[in-house]
């Protein structure tokens, strides 16, 4: 495809020359700023304390203590965080489709009465960023209305408000709208009831779209910090997130990097493993949406 | 004559003998529609809805947990508008969003004018610019606080190996707040680049074709052809930063807890300590609604952007 350049350019000696020095210098500039750090990170967590703190500080380890790791997991007591975690972003992603796929599917295809005032009245939550209202979603999460029970401390203070998100209703209604109602009709006419028709027809034709809504929503929870920092002051109840912020002026500096990496591990590694499906799910969901 | 009346008459009784089962039909459809919608409507509720008139109502009281609340007109925005951190905040928290659209949108934009160009190791390149993404903020917040050490810290070290000049980052009130801009564009620009990316891949190669037979330079094709080809995902995008950005926390509070010199209290950080340290939830309140009226003319402006587009 054509693109700012002309093809017939790059072919020239000196449209040649001055494309690969560019590729070269945007190469250099992306590794030094991308992976340097990253690679910083992983060495610093295996230098000793001394060596740390020594300035100007060491490029390569001089000494290696790859069990600098394995004491972070230990010390650190990371595999209860961790847990912490995972409890927190999967009950939270499983509520929110438990939520957000029946909502969808009733406003796209079952239409009630009043189907688009509520559709409407949802959308306009998505004005508000969460973040503004975090006083009265935390004064109402710690005394809720008609329930009146306490979630402070509670995995659900994070799950429920999660599952409030009118963005992953319309993305899937706008999906479901373009499901033929003949396919929903011929299912009907075989005798399924409406939720047959959803879990049978609508749902295995979606997997795509559950698939971005499911990659937006966890990486959207994995990557809030004062929501979780708020709702659970109990260390013991804390994701990894809030828990390494809490230790971070307490602990050696060693370890504390090494917690760093081994928290960022997971998803970076179902990043890689799964880049090509998450960076077209991620474009696609906000083109659209 | 008779025939074609009886008809009718068969007609119209059987359409009124229809009507009451049409009417039930009709009703349970509704019933189970909303049986679909029910867990929907209660969180949106508790959630999402009550929390906005819950604000409004906030911000006119003095919360008290034991005694109850009770109504104080005016008084809290009177006593957040007296502290002498209120200006310095929204000053922060401005001047942080107008750091970030010249770092923070100018880099991802350029970013990806480049890679769209390249015809070699694109994949790399946009692995790369999305890695950071995948970090949680606490991570890469916690790991530059340590690379921006002025004694033994990577970037100092970076730097003085080339002999550029090197700086005290987040330990003077004059560059903190820079440097909180600089993590936080390292950490978001991936996805506006790939979402730039994903736009320059719709423009039509004809339009630079002919742009370029009317003797455009490179910078001309940029400005009149990729610019406005753009125009609708540049301006999201400018709007979406705008509404991330005033809303910053988690970079101040891990990094600099707002010093030195209260040079990184951004809008967010004083609402948190206002509620969480002061335990003075009608001053949090206040100072919240402020910050959803700035909020909201960006976000009513996004919305007007994106429904215009699809109509």
């Amino acid at each position: 495809m054509r693109t700012l350049v002309r093809p017939a350019v790059l072919r020239t000696p000196r449209g040649r020359l001055v494309y690969w020095s560019l590729l070269v210098v945007a190469l250099l500039a992306f590794t030094v700023a991308f992976i340097i750090p990253l690679y910083w990170m992983t060495t610093g967590g295996m230098k000793s304390s001394p060596e740390l703190a020594r300035n100007p500080p060491t490029y390569v380890p001089e000494q290696w203590h790859p069990g600098n790791y394995a004491d972070a997991w230990d010390e650190l007591d990371l595999a209860t965080y961790f847990g912490n975690t995972i409890v927190l972003i999967g009950g939270a992603w499983l509520l929110g489709l438990a939520v957000q796929l029946p909502a969808a599917y009733a406003l796209s295809k079952l239409r009630p009465r009043f189907g688009n005032v509520i559709l409407g009245l949802m959308l306009i939550t998505l004005m508000v960023p969460a973040t503004v209202l975090l006083i009265p979603t935390y004064l109402t999460v710690s005394d809720v209305p008609i329930f009146g029970t306490n979630l402070i401390n509670e995995p659900a203070a994070v799950w429920l408000p999660a599952a409030a998100n009118a963005f992953n209703i319309y993305v899937l209604k706008n999906f479901f709208d373009q499901i033929p109602n003949d396919l929903l009709d011929a299912a009907r006419i075989d005798g399924a009831g409406p939720f047959a028709t959803m879990w049978r027809i609508i749902l295995p034709l979606s997997r795509p779209i559950i698939a971005v809504v499911s990659i937006l929503s966890i990486s959207a929870l994995w990557r809030d910090f004062l929501w979780p920092l708020v709702v659970l002051p109990d260390p013991a109840e804390q994701p990894i997130t809030v828990y390494l912020q809490r230790i971070a002026d307490t602990t050696s500096l060693n370890l504390l990097i090494a917690g760093l990496v081994l928290a960022s591990i997971p998803l970076v590694a179902i990043f890689l493993i799964f880049q090509r499906q998450i960076l077209a799910g991620l474009t696609a969901g906000s083109l659209k949406g | 004559m008779t025939a074609p009346a009886t008809v009718t008459k068969g007609h119209g009784r059987e359409a009124s003998r229809r009507r009451g089962p049409e009417r039930r039909r009709r009703l349970t459809e509704n019933v189970t529609a909303y049986g679909f919608l029910c867990a929907a409507l209660v969180v949106f509720a508790l959630f999402a809805w009550y929390p906005v008139v819950r604000n409004v109502i906030l911000s006119f009281q003095e919360v008290n947990f034991v005694r109850g609340s009770s109504w104080v007109g005016l008084e809290n925005f009177a006593h957040v508008l007296d502290d002498p951190l209120f200006g310095t905040a929204w000053r922060n928290s401005a001047l942080f969003t107008l750091y970030a659209l010249v770092l923070g949108f100018a880099v991802p934009f350029l970013t990806a004018v480049l890679i769209n160009e390249f015809r070699h190791a694109r994949a790399y390149f946009r692995i790369l610019v999305y890695l950071p993404v995948m970090l949680p903020p606490v991570v890469v917040a916690l790991m530059w606080r340590w690379f921006y050490l002025p004694e033994g810290g990577l970037i100092n070290e970076v730097l003085g190996s080339v002999n550029l000049p090197t700086s005290q980052w987040l330990n003077s009130a004059d560059t903190s707040l820079i440097s909180l801009v600089i993590v936080s564009t390292w950490a978001n620009m991936g996805t506006a680049t790939l979402i730039h990316l994903a736009a320059l891949q719709t423009i039509p190669g004809d339009l630079y074709e002919a742009a370029e037979l009317d003797g455009a330079s490179i910078w001309r094709r940029v400005w009149h052809v990729t610019i406005p080809q753009t125009r609708f995902v540049i301006l999201m995008l400018l709007l979406l930063q705008i509404v991330a950005t005033m809303q910053v926390f988690t970079e101040p509070f891990v990094m600099t807890g707002g010093g030195p010199q209260d040079s990184t209290v951004t809008v967010m950080l004083l609402i948190y300590r206002y509620a969480f340290v002061y335990n003075n939830f009608g001053a949090a309140s206040a100072m919240s609604l402020l910050l959803l009226a700035v909020l909201a003319v960006f976000s009513a402006a996004y919305l007007r952007v994106t429904r215009g587009r699809q109509s």
